[in-house]
């Protein structure tokens, strides 16, 4: 690993405008060639996983299609050495995401939720491009090499380096599914579950943590900047776990967890620990694509059904399905020695070494994590089948074509962790050396070592207690998630309906622009742009009627107002001239 | 100078094709019958060829008299034209004036 060079590849000069020459050139280092292999390597997988889950669809070509489309862009953006490379791959990656979402295009509900996953994208694909802009204004060049280069010469916290880094972190706020613009992930639900798999929780969404990791060195020039995505991760992972405690739909949970999960990734890059960010990208791709194509095989054995109120007892039935769907539980619950365990906790250390408020809300977000996710799988795996009969008989374990990239993904999400061991464990941690070169300047902390001990202990006893605790709740007592219709008031009902988010979305910028476009549409557009229009006609009608007289027939009279008009032209020449 | 102009000034030449464009103009303007109307269009053709000739001999440049007969190859068909025209008109109204030909207006 010691040798690896990076390599610049220029393909062909693709935008030459006065100053501006922009290379069509891919950059392959270390943290390309990280981003590569988990993209492909996740992305392999869920493609030989979807062709045993769409094997009922008569769509694959289409499928398949969009599928590697995304692939594609997904290589380009990391692959890119300037940042309109990775900006083509940014907005490629956003139009598969819509295709996808909306792939059930005769559903009205599904086509709305690729809408607004497409139109939330765009606004914050605006912050990026203005990034993007400044950064050419302040340093002359879009490629990483000559920004970088030019950045180090910056002083700390510059307003106009701070500028960009906000503009693109707005971009990653976007892509990634922070706080304020999150809503749309889950939405994005409701495609095909390969799909949530790889776009909405391994890949694409992790694309603003890359982008903000490729940036480093940006970024650590504007503690300001960096505080703000801290701020903005920690909100998110708190928000979004609180959410997920109260979700019903099996592939909502998920995805409330995906945010929380972002949000984690984006306080490792407040607190500058982009390597640690790196790896919590890396660890949840593993476990989050297993979870997402575990529900996805649940889903598949229930014929359909998400809620997992109907769900209960499916442990003998799917014995694969539910041992790498534990595995990937606890994997994201961080027990150790399973992958998540390595990277949520260096992410702990880090936020500790920062600040202690940081720490402590991290910490009580992680306990949220365990808890929905344990309740998840008590209450899909444990208890009593709560399906229709329909449902009961056709109960079945998935193909192999499934069953199989579950496995791979169930280990690498027990080993996956051992590329980045804690120091106390005298084991090399790998990640951190292999990225060393690309990292201009990472937060080092090295947390004491009873730290790093009472950490584990603590972590394993909260753990235990929340196990039981849930196992206790939801199997043993068997209390089950309450009916829309009768929950308690208060937190419950808030919970349930995610703060009422969206609904204050809708109120307050949906629903405005809406009364506008209608009254540009009745208005403006009806009464008074189109009456131009259809008024053109009826006027020059109108006209004619006028002037259709001066055509007598008389040839007598037309010659001679042809004669007096030559005169008043050869008058108008002698009196000009 | 050697040439006709230094027996006949070069204004004489323009007062004769001014009196005979406006003799043209008037006959257009105020006689009914079509074929006069007529002749009085190639009389004022024939006024602005007789310019051209004159102005074209008084710069020495050929240019002039070439178009004099560009002009007279053009009225003759257009004559050719306008005479059958009429002649179809005559079949039709019986008879040649253009007061009665008011047949295409409003």
């Amino acid at each position: 690993m010691d040798n690896f060079v990076p390599e610049r590849i220029v393909y062909f000069n693709w935008i030459a405008a006065g100053n501006l020459t922009i290379d069509f050139a891919f950059l392959i280092d270390q943290l390309s060639a990280i981003m590569l292999l988990v993209v492909t390597g996740v992305g392999f997988l869920i493609h030989i996983y979807s062709i045993g889950y769409m094997h009922h669809e008569t769509d694959h070509p289409r499928f398949f299609s969009y599928l590697n489309l995304f692939i594609f862009f997904m290589l380009l953006l990391v692959m890119g050495s300037n940042y309109i490379v990775m900006f083509a791959g940014w907005e490629g990656v956003g139009l598969c995401s819509y295709l996808l979402i909306g792939f059930w295009f005769k559903n009205t509900e599904y086509n709305n939720a690729a809408k607004k996953a497409f139109i939330m994208n765009r606004i914050g694909d605006l912050g990026f491009l203005l990034g993007v802009f400044l950064i050419f204004m302040t340093f002359g060049s879009v490629s990483f090499k000559e920004v970088f280069e030019g950045a180090k010469q910056f002083s700390s916290n510059d307003p106009t380096i701070t500028a960009i880094c906000i503009l693109l972190f707005i971009g990653a706020i976007g892509k990634s599914a922070q706080l304020p613009l999150y809503t749309w992930l889950p939405d994005a639900m409701a495609g095909p579950t390969p799909v949530s798999a790889l776009i909405h929780a391994a890949t694409m969404v992790t694309a603003g943590i890359y982008m903000v990791v490729r940036s480093n060195v940006l970024f650590a020039l504007s503690p300001y900047a960096s505080e703000i995505i801290a701020i903005v991760g920690l909100a998110t992972a708190f928000f979004a776990a609180t959410i997920g405690l109260k979700q019903n739909d099996i592939k909502k949970v998920l995805a409330y967890s995906t945010v929380s999960q972002l949000g984690y990734m984006f306080v490792a890059l407040g607190v500058g620990a982009y390597d640690t960010a790196l790896f919590h990208v890396i660890t949840h791709a593993f476990f989050k694509a297993l979870l997402f194509l575990g529900a996805g095989s649940v889903i598949h054995a229930m014929s359909g059904e998400q809620d997992i109120r109907r769900m209960g007892a499916l442990k003998g039935k799917l014995p694969i399905t539910h041992f790498t769907f534990l595995i990937g539980t606890l994997a994201i619950a961080g027990i150790p020695p399973l992958a998540g365990f390595f990277s949520k906790d260096e992410i702990l250390a880090v936020a500790h070494g920062h600040s202690l408020p940081i720490f402590t809300l991290l910490s009580i977000t992680s306990v949220l994590t365990a808890v929905y996710m344990f309740r998840l799988y008590w209450l899909v795996f444990y208890g009593n089948f709560r399906g229709t009969e329909h449902q009961r008989t056709h109960l079945h374990e998935s193909p192999y074509s499934m069953t199989i990239p579950l496995m791979v993904l169930a280990v690498l999400s027990t080993f996956g962790g051992f590329i980045g061991m804690p120091e106390i464990f005298h084991a090399p941690h790998l990640l951190k050396e292999f990225l060393q070169p690309i990292i201009w300047k990472s937060a080092t902390h090295h947390p004491s070592h009873s730290f790093e001990y009472t950490m584990i202990a603590v972590s394993i006893v909260a753990l235990m207690i929340i196990i039981y605790a849930t196992y206790h709740t939801y199997v043993k007592r068997g209390q089950l998630p309450e009916e829309d219709k009768d929950l308690p008031a208060g937190i419950p009902t808030l919970l349930t309906n995610k703060y009422y988010v969206d609904e204050i979305y809708n109120t307050l910028i949906t629903r405005p622009l809406d009364y506008m476009s209608g009254f540009f549409s009745t208005y403006i557009e009806k009464g008074f742009i189109d009456k131009i229009v259809n008024g053109t006609g009826p006027a020059l009608q109108g006209l004619s009627g006028v002037l259709r007289f001066a055509q007598t027939g008389n040839i007598g009279g037309y010659v001679f107002s042809m004669v007096v008009g030559i005169i008043a032209i050869l008058l108008l020449t002698l009196i000009v001239y | 100078m050697n040439s006709i102009l230094s027996v006949v000034p070069i204004e004489y030449y323009l007062g004769l094709s001014v009196i005979l464009f406006t003799i043209g103009v008037m006959g257009v303007l105020f006689r009914r019958n079509a074929i006069i109307v007529f002749m009085c269009i190639e009389l004022m053709l024939n006024a602005v060829n007789l310019l051209l000739t004159a102005f074209s001999t008084l710069h020495g440049e050929a240019g002039g008299q070439v178009m004099v007969f560009f002009i007279m190859a053009v009225a003759a068909a257009e004559v050719a034209v306008g005479l059958a025209i009429l002649v179809m008109i005559y079949n039709h109204l019986r008879t040649v004036d253009i007061k009665e030909m008011n047949k295409l207006k409003w």
